[in-house]
């Protein structure tokens, strides 16, 4: 089992090498004078070659690769082009606000979407059933501004007005500080994941409440809640951990759009001013850091699906 | 249980659209979607015609309750830019659905059908395109080239791909080691010709799901990258940069973004609708197989 | 006990009707019953409702069907007679496992995958409150493992299914239903799958636990031979009725029912036979030399060499795993990966298909296994019976299309069915589509992959009877690979028998069964039952 840890190991670090190359190659498409590019027709000449001095422009394109990733793995993310401080500065806190509404709601509709998902396969083909699957596939089929722009005008701004639909962080404070302003981006962002885990949860135990051993286990006389316990709940943990880790990277899309809706001082708000700001190192590094937690959530979802599958985990011993 | 087959002399393929068809879901989401895509398409030339107003909807007074739904900041009237703001979504999204599914599929088909290292390329190469959320790897290129029509077609066609050939690939996977394609090879068919001959008309069913999900998925995206303003540019009417311009006066004059959330709303549901119903068929059918 | 006069039966199944949820009948009025300590043979092929009727003895019904009247009355050895139909859920499950018990077609798909085997025996004990005390408990684990012939230590206990074999894992099954000492067990095809030696093994574990314990058994089977090595008594299934019933004896030797008899002499018999064209006794057509392949560090056949003339019939003989699938492919040029030589009138092949003429592919045809794969679903019967014609002859579409009805015809296929796609076709229908697919270019060797064992027995006759008569019509050579010997004689000239790969032996048909030289042979023989 450990040698298919190892290998599954090995084929990310691959990956992640492969998309900062991806990442860095990107850059070459800038039109022209990439310094030019950036900076725009009304930059002075100073500016212009202090930044092609910056981007270290003259070196051949291989050796501004390998100083880059040199960059990145000692922790220097490189200079922003608009503000001209480090990207690391830039990024500091708004990695903790971000993840502070990734994890909030990755937690929130994995429980929910689980539950959901089990006590629709349980109740297949009952009213019940119908109306969760119904409602999940009207709210799954909604872009995320869509459903964002839906609460605020029920929550906040026209129906219900009770919750802010903006989020004003006096400068440093933590978003935190003021949990009233994180229920509206965390809700939606909730909405738009949990209706993929409770479909991919109610298909893959309606599977495995289908299959012939769950149905000995009935035959066998044995009670209905260890039936579902012990024979189907621990089927559907591999595959649902896999669907899990895709939602997580829909999150991490997702939550570009929600930080700019809710105008949330996290990194989806940075990479949507960095991108407008046409700032290149700060694209960079965020693309690199959101395909790394992609990455690496899938990894954790490969290797539980390895160890809780008995065929892989005993394959050393056979 | 298998009950006696009645043979039926209805062929297979229809038999998948027929049953579609008569699920619920199909015919609520084929008029959801038809009343949108009508809207969208006919939409530019109703509304000048409608309302009096050219295209760009100028009207002279910001924030008035003039005409159907107001005007916006700008001075332009809400109803008029509504009409002409879902065209270009449209038909972005169904180019960047082609694109994604003629390339998907030819990818998929060949990584399964060949195995070996091809496969291994080809899945890694999947794998790091995969490890972007579609959104943020549109910003990564928008970022370099700027935001235009052709650009944005083209990055959610190729981030479909790598989804749709994992589909595709999965599919052909199934079908090779089918005694049929054994045969196929008995009489050293050429691979081309298995492959669109032999291969394709058996994965029709899933490749058609991915194409109903990825046109949901396109419209969404799109939107969503015009509402970040880095998609369709103004002063081009279209419902997400309209949602983007008009929700600062969400309060004061609502519609300039309740109609065109509306509209996508309904247009994602619908399409999102008549997928699920063509998953339920392609599952039904499959099973049938089985039994 | 007062009752004692009526507890003769101790399963009664009294006009059981089950419906499909739309209404139609899957049951139309079955009745049975058993004795303890006796065998009870359900047969039926495939569709005719006799899984619905053993599961209905445990008040068991799948998704999409429901019981629509009738009684199943158990009468537990040391206990009150029950009628499970009209018992609440919580009550059945009661039943379920302890009194009545339940051993599945396939281990493979029944045993959980995640669980200890030793777990998965003791929770049927566990849930029925079996013994007084843990220790009890694996105590009596450790006894059941031993009377179905495993080994009952820890070890062994804390397997998991994979690390079984299947005549294992069957066991293990047979071990949970028969561990709370049931006084009903119901036995779904429990030998299906397995080779003909663990057959005979869990046959006689069958046997041993009902006699020895009382216990009744239904036995569910589509094989009349397995009947007659088991049963007592025998129920003939069709269409949701028992159409006969009686002694093994009685329905086996003298069946009155003209579906019994049909069915009867479908079965095929180490003796039986009719008259086998003669084959030409000129040159092999096809010389395998030396053949061997490997798969990984697996040698999956070594330095195979056989011959076959023009005409003949030569039955490759071997259970599964024995490599003869893969010999076939071989010969067939689907597996090039081997070292050896094929020649075909004197001439070599080369090793895919890919590199050898058309003419040499027309000259060898392959029938697949199963007509339910090897019919591409979106084709017409018609248009797949004219690809080879396609690719390897210079025929017009009109001479092409002209001799597609000619073969249909050899195959007595109507040209209505041939516009079909093959969803539409029954399986026996669909296998004589693709035989005809394989002669239409005029073979001069036709490979037969198990062409037979996809099918309901009464199919496999007009299978094996259709090849007998094209093959002594157009002179094809033919190997004709399977794992029942029982059919030798059917089709068969002479024999191959082949063993982890490497042929054990070779001959005659008839000198073959009736003086085998190897012990392999020898034991295949011992463990065939027959009628």
């Amino acid at each position: 089992m450990s040698r298919l840890i190892i290998r599954r190991l090995l084929v990310s670090l691959v990956v992640l090498w492969l998309v900062s190359l991806l990442v860095f190659v990107a850059t070459l498409l800038l039109p022209g004078d990439p310094a030019r590019a950036i900076l725009g027709q009304q930059a002075t000449p100073d500016r212009i070659a202090a930044l092609q001095a910056q981007l270290n422009l003259d070196a051949p394109v291989w050796e501004r690769y390998l100083s880059w990733l040199g960059g990145v793995f000692t922790g220097d993310l490189g200079t922003s082009a608009a503000t001209q401080g480090p990207v690391n500065d830039l990024l500091g806190d708004r990695i903790g606000a971000s993840l502070v509404l990734l994890v909030t709601a990755a937690v929130l509709s994995t429980l929910v979407g689980l539950a959901l998902g089990t006590w629709s396969a349980v109740r297949r083909g009952r009213a019940a059933d119908h109306t969760v699957s119904g409602i999940s596939l009207v709210i799954a089929a909604l872009p995320e501004f869509v459903i964002g722009v839906a609460l605020i005008v029920l929550l906040s701004t026209t129906v219900f007005p009770l919750l802010p639909s903006v989020t004003l962080a006096p400068p440093g404070e933590p978003v935190w500080s003021q949990p009233l302003q994180l229920i509206l981006p965390v809700l939606t962002l909730t909405l738009v994941v949990t209706p993929y885990i409770t479909r991919m949860m109610r298909a893959t135990m309606s599977e495995v409440l289908d299959s012939g051993y769950v149905e000995m286990a009935r035959l066998k006389g044995i009670p209905e809640r260890t039936v579902l316990t012990r024979h189907a709940l621990p089927h559907a943990i591999g595959p649902v951990a896999q669907v899990i880790a895709l939602q997580l990277a829909w999150l991490a899309g997702g939550v570009v759009v929600v930080e700019f809706l809710f105008r949330y001082p996290g990194v989806g708000q940075a990479l949507i001013d960095a991108v407008n700001n046409r700032d290149v190192e700060v694209v960079q590094a965020i693309t690199l850091l959101i395909a790394a937690v992609y990455i690496v959530v899938n990894l954790l979802a490969d290797i539980v699906g390895i160890v809780t599958n008995p065929r892989l985990r005993t394959e050393v011993s056979r | 249980m298998s009950t006696p087959t009645v043979p039926s002399t209805r062929s297979r393929k229809s038999t998948v659209f027929r049953r579609a068809l008569a699920l619920p879901q199909a015919k609520i989401g084929l008029t959801l979607t038809a009343v949108v895509v009508l809207l969208a398409v006919l939409g530019p030339w109703l509304g000048p015609w409608l309302t009096g107003y050219d295209t760009t909807g100028f009207a002279g007074k910001p924030f008035h309750s003039d005409g159907v739904a107001g005007t916006d900041g700008l001075g332009r009237d809400v109803f008029t830019r509504f009409l002409a703001g879902g065209a270009t979504l449209l038909l972005y999204a169904v180019l960047a659905t082609a694109i994604g599914i003629v390339l998907g599929t030819a990818l998929g088909m060949l990584a399964g059908y060949t195995g070996g290292r091809l496969d291994s390329i080809i899945m890694r190469g999947n794998d790091v395109l995969l490890s972007f959320p579609q959104l943020v790897f549109a910003l990564l290129a928008i970022a370099m080239l700027g935001p235009q029509g052709w650009l944005l077609v083209l990055v959610i066609g190729i981030t479909h791909a790598p989804r749709v050939a994992r589909v595709a690939r999965q599919a052909t996977v199934a079908v090779k080691d089918s005694d049929y394609i054994k045969a196929a090879q008995l009489y050293a068919m050429p691979r081309r010709r298995i492959l669109l001959r032999e291969v394709l008309p058996n994965i029709t069913g899933p490749l058609m799901v991915e194409l109903g999900l990825r046109l949901t998925y396109s419209i969404g995206y799109v939107a969503s990258l015009s509402f970040l303003g880095l998609g369709i540019q103004p002063p081009a009417a279209d419902w997400g940069l309209m949602i983007n311009e008009n929700r600062i006066a969400l309060v004061l004059e609502p519609w300039g973004v309740l109609l065109p959330v509306l509209a996508i709303a309904v247009l994602t549901v619908g399409t999102n609708l008549v997928t699920d119903s063509l998953a339920s068929a392609a599952a039904g059918r499959e099973k049938e197989a089985a039994a | 006990m007062t009752a004692q006069v009526t507890l003769t039966h101790a399963l009664e199944v009294e006009d059981l009707r089950v419906n499909t949820l739309a209404g139609s009948p899957v049951l139309k009025g079955v009745s049975y019953s058993i004795a303890p300590g006796e065998v009870l043979a359900l047969v039926g092929e495939s569709g005719s409702g006799k899984t619905t009727a053993g599961l209905a003895a445990l008040g068991h019904f799948r998704r999409g069907l429901a019981p629509a009247g009738g009684t199943v009355t158990a009468n537990p050895r040391d206990g009150q007679s029950v009628e499970v139909l009209g018992l609440a859920e919580r009550r059945r499950r009661a039943l379920r496992g302890h009194t009545l018990s339940y051993v599945p077609q396939d281990p493979a798909l029944s045993l959980n995958p995640a669980l200890r085997i030793g777990l998965q025996i003791a929770e049927v004990l566990e849930a029925h409150g079996y013994g007084a005390s843990d220790d009890e408990r694996s105590a009596r684990v450790a006894e059941v493992l031993g009377e179905v012939g495993l080994p009952a230590d820890e070890d062994y206990q804390r397997r998991y299914p994979h690390q079984l074999s299947g005549g294992q894992q069957q066991r293990v099954g047979i071990a949970m239903a028969f561990a709370c000492r049931p006084s009903v067990v119901v036995l779904d095809e429990p030998t299906t799958g397995l080779d003909v030696t663990t057959q005979t093994l869990v046959l006689r574990t069958v046997s041993e636990l009902t006699t020895e314990h009382g216990v009744a058994a239904l036995y569910i089977t589509h094989d009349l031979a397995v009947v007659a090595a088991i049963a007592d008594r025998v129920a003939v299934m069709r269409g949701g009725e028992i159409v006969e019933s009686g002694t093994v004896e009685e329905v086996l030797r003298r069946p009155s029912h003209s579906y019994t008899r049909e069915l009867v002499d479908a079965v095929p018999d180490l003796d039986g036979g009719g008259e086998l064209p003669t084959p030409d006794a000129d040159a092999a057509t096809l010389r395998v030399t030396d053949l061997s392949v490997s798969f990984g560090e697996h040698r999956v056949l070594s330095d195979v060499s056989l011959t076959v003339h023009s005409g003949e019939c030569l039955l490759l003989l071997g259970e599964s795993g024995s490599g003869k699938t893969t010999l076939s492919r071989c010969v067939a040029g689907l597996n090039d990966d081997h070292s050896g030589s094929v020649e075909l009138d004197g001439t070599a092949l080369a090793a895919s298909t890919r590199r050898r003429s058309a003419d040499q592919l027309r000259a060898v045809q392959y029938v697949f296994q199963s007509p339910y794969s090897s019919l591409n679903p979106r084709r017409t019967i018609a248009q797949s019976v004219e690809v080879p014609l396609e690719m390897l002859t210079d025929l017009d579409r009109a001479q092409r299309r002209e001799r597609v009805g000619q073969t249909l015809d050899k195959v007595r296929l109507s040209r209505e069915l041939a516009q079909r796609l093959p969803d539409q076709l029954s399986g026996g229908e669909r296998q004589r589509a693709a035989i005809a697919r394989a002669l239409v270019t005029t073979p001069k060797v036709l490979l037969c992959d198990e062409v037979t064992s996809a099918l309901d027995v009464s199919v496999q006759a007009t299978i094996i009877d259709l090849l007998c008569e094209l093959r002594a019509e157009l002179g094809t050579a033919m190997v004709f690979v399977t794992h029942n010997i029982a059919l030798a004689r059917h089709v068969a000239d002479r024999i191959a028998v082949l063993r982890g790969g490497e042929i054990v032996e070779t001959g005659p048909v008839d000198d073959v069964l009736s003086d085998p030289r190897h012990e392999y042979t020898r034991q295949l023989l011992a463990n065939t039952p027959r009628m």
